[in-house]
């Protein structure tokens, strides 16, 4: 190697000079971009603060969260109604998306084979890809008459189909794809050793899933499951299609109700020109970005705690 | 090789039907002598790892893998068998290549396989982990804390818990797949310790890509080259007086690999050099 071409090729100090500066420049860029996306989320949460301070300087949190009648024009602001009928719809979404999640999941990741196993995640993948506007019309053609005429009287409840149990219904249909794709992806992700190994001392392949893959890939699942519930909460569309808006606690699953989202959907236009009525939406915002931050961030948590101890 | 025989293949042949076909095993004649170390040695991707599942079906979890031939533990075919296939994999025990601790503690990944095929005492359990821990020389570093997570452990450690958890479900035959590879030297050594005082009760097969390790553990040897046997011997013969011309090539370390015709299944994994060049 002779020191001249090297000299030549390189063209002088120039060069890494040139190289040295794009270098540190863009790392200023790449800092500046992420810096933005923690600001912005900043920016949001501190608009949302104080415009809901005029509300809360009003009334006290606590009586707003406890009282049931919300009538702005009476200067009453009570979130209890939505509160209720969020906590319904969540949990009962989530109550039935998530074992058809996990089932799911488990056959795509550990059953299923060759093209049928193409065929039914490209489905899921499908599915969670369509907007949710379209659920909610499906869901105002099929599920509100089914859950009217035959689910509630079957039970032996009222419904006019419009209610929580088929918001729940539909969130569930949404949810569910979402959370087996993230499912099915931490089950892919567990090393073959971990099934050899099961498998190699005479496991069957429930078994192994049951007590290995599950655990091993429970970190994953489990964020899913929080990813899924912070998605049913916030949801917005489908709720404020298919809930019936009625601002009064509900007194059986089969009515209708509304969510947080859809009180804020459905007051926003009219309401808005009320300045306390537009802090105290702006106040129901921010406890759905709080809420939905909580459980984020507690999926993030409860991830690596896991992922801590088991090591996958 | 006079004794008796506690695992026997004839004319296996494994294909792996993917984008592109590869024949991994082709046709496979051997047979392995009870309690005794036989080494499968060869370069890499030339099927030993696949050979090795072949022997108790766990390539069987890998989609497109295609199977004729037999393998016989002692006079029983596995394949076309009856038998349910957890209790062959039972019979024939397997430690993979790299350390796996499961994720549980340290004590439920020796009573694991144990707990799933009897009915155990929590004494009898006791016991049973105890003494397997201190058949693989790992009882005195971990019977402190038996209940921490099994992946706690050092990688040397794992695999001799690897080798505990196996071991506990009372295999007739054990089949370590590189189970050296990817250790340091000091724990290896330990492992390799281990391995030397289980086959006194145990025949074990051992793929390796290590021919020192053949030579200081194995008795006998099986040379395999793009999927195909070339020579079993026992240890001394093999490698003082190899048959093959191949044979004697890879001996000397002077392997002629084709590493354009290497099978796709092992490469990823099986990329450790030769330690003999």
């Amino acid at each position: 190697m002779g020191t001249a071409t090297e000299t030549d090729r390189s063209g002088g100090s120039n060069r890494l000079d040139r190289r040295l500066l794009l270098e540190r420049l863009s790392s200023y860029w790449l800092v500046g971009a992420g810096l933005f996306a923690v600001a912005l989320f900043g920016l949001i949460v501190l608009t949302l603060v104080q415009q809901s301070i005029p509300i809360v300087s009003e009334y006290s949190l606590f009586q707003m969260m406890t009282s049931s009648n919300w009538d702005p024009a009476a200067d009453e602001f009570g979130f209890l109604p939505a509160i209720v009928g969020t906590i319904y719809v969540t949990v009962l979404s989530m109550a039935m998306g998530t074992p058809l999640a996990i089932l799911a999941a488990i056959y795509i990741a550990e059953y299923a084979e060759g093209r049928t196993k193409v065929l039914v995640s490209s489905f899921i993948d499908v599915l969670a890809a369509i907007p949710s506007v379209i659920f909610g019309l499906v869901g105002l053609i099929v599920v509100v008459p089914f859950v009217g005429d035959y689910l509630a009287p079957a039970v032996g409840a009222h419904s006019i189909g419009l209610g929580i149990v088929t918001v729940s219904l539909v969130m569930a249909i949404i949810v569910t794809p979402f959370m087996i794709s993230l499912s099915v992806e931490s089950l892919e992700a567990l090393p073959d050793e971990l099934r050899e190994s099961s498998l190699g001392v005479g496991a069957t392949k429930w078994e192994t899933i049951r007590t290995v893959l599950l655990r091993a890939a429970g970190p994953g699942i489990f964020s899913a499951i929080l990813l899924g519930f912070g998605r049913v909460f916030g949801a917005t569309i489908v709720p404020a299609m298919l809930i019936g808006g009625q601002t009064a606690i509900p007194e059986s699953p089969f009515d209708a109700g509304e969510t947080l989202p859809t009180l804020i959907v459905n007051d926003f236009g009219e309401l808005m020109s009320i300045p306390l009525t537009q802090s105290a939406l702006i106040l129901v915002g921010l406890m759905l970005l709080v809420i939905v931050w909580i459980f984020n961030f507690g999926a993030m948590l409860v991830r690596r705690r896991l992922q801590r101890r088991w090591q996958y | 090789m006079s004794n008796d025989i506690a695992l026997r293949t004839d004319d296996l042949e494994v294909t792996y039907t993917g984008n592109r076909e590869v024949t991994a095993v082709d046709g496979v004649s051997t047979e392995f002598a009870e309690n005794k170390l036989t080494a499968i040695i060869g370069p890499s991707g030339c099927g030993k790892s696949t050979l090795l599942k072949a022997l108790n079906r766990l390539h069987e979890i890998q989609p497109n893998a295609e199977i004729t031939g037999e393998v016989y533990l002692g006079d029983e075919a596995i394949y076309d068998t009856d038998d349910p296939l957890p209790e062959i994999r039972r019979r024939v025990g397997y430690v993979p290549q790299t350390p796996t601790a499961l994720p549980l503690s340290i004590y439920n990944n020796v009573a694991y396989g144990a707990k799933i095929h009897g009915d155990y005492s929590s004494e009898e359990l006791d016991d049973l982990v105890e003494s397997y821990l201190r058949k693989v020389n790992l009882w005195d570093e971990v019977k402190d804390r038996l209940d921490d997570p099994g992946a706690e452990l050092s990688t040397g450690q794992i695999q001799r818990l690897c080798l505990a958890r196996s071991l506990a479900v009372e295999p007739e035959v054990l089949l370590c797949d590189e189970v050296t590879s990817a250790l340091d030297p000091i724990s290896a050594e330990q492992v390799e310790e281990t391995l030397e005082d289980l086959k006194e009760e145990y025949t074990i097969i051992m793929v390796t890509h290590s021919m020192d390790q053949a030579k200081r553990l194995a008795d006998d040897v099986i040379f395999l080259y793009l999927g195909e046997l070339v020579e079993a011997n026992d240890t001394r013969s093999f490698f003082e007086n190899p048959k093959h011309e191949r044979t004697q090539e890879f001996v000397k370390g002077h392997t002629a690999v084709d590493y354009d015709d290497e099978p796709d299944e092992e490469s990823v994994t099986d990329q450790q050099p030769v330690a003999t060049r």
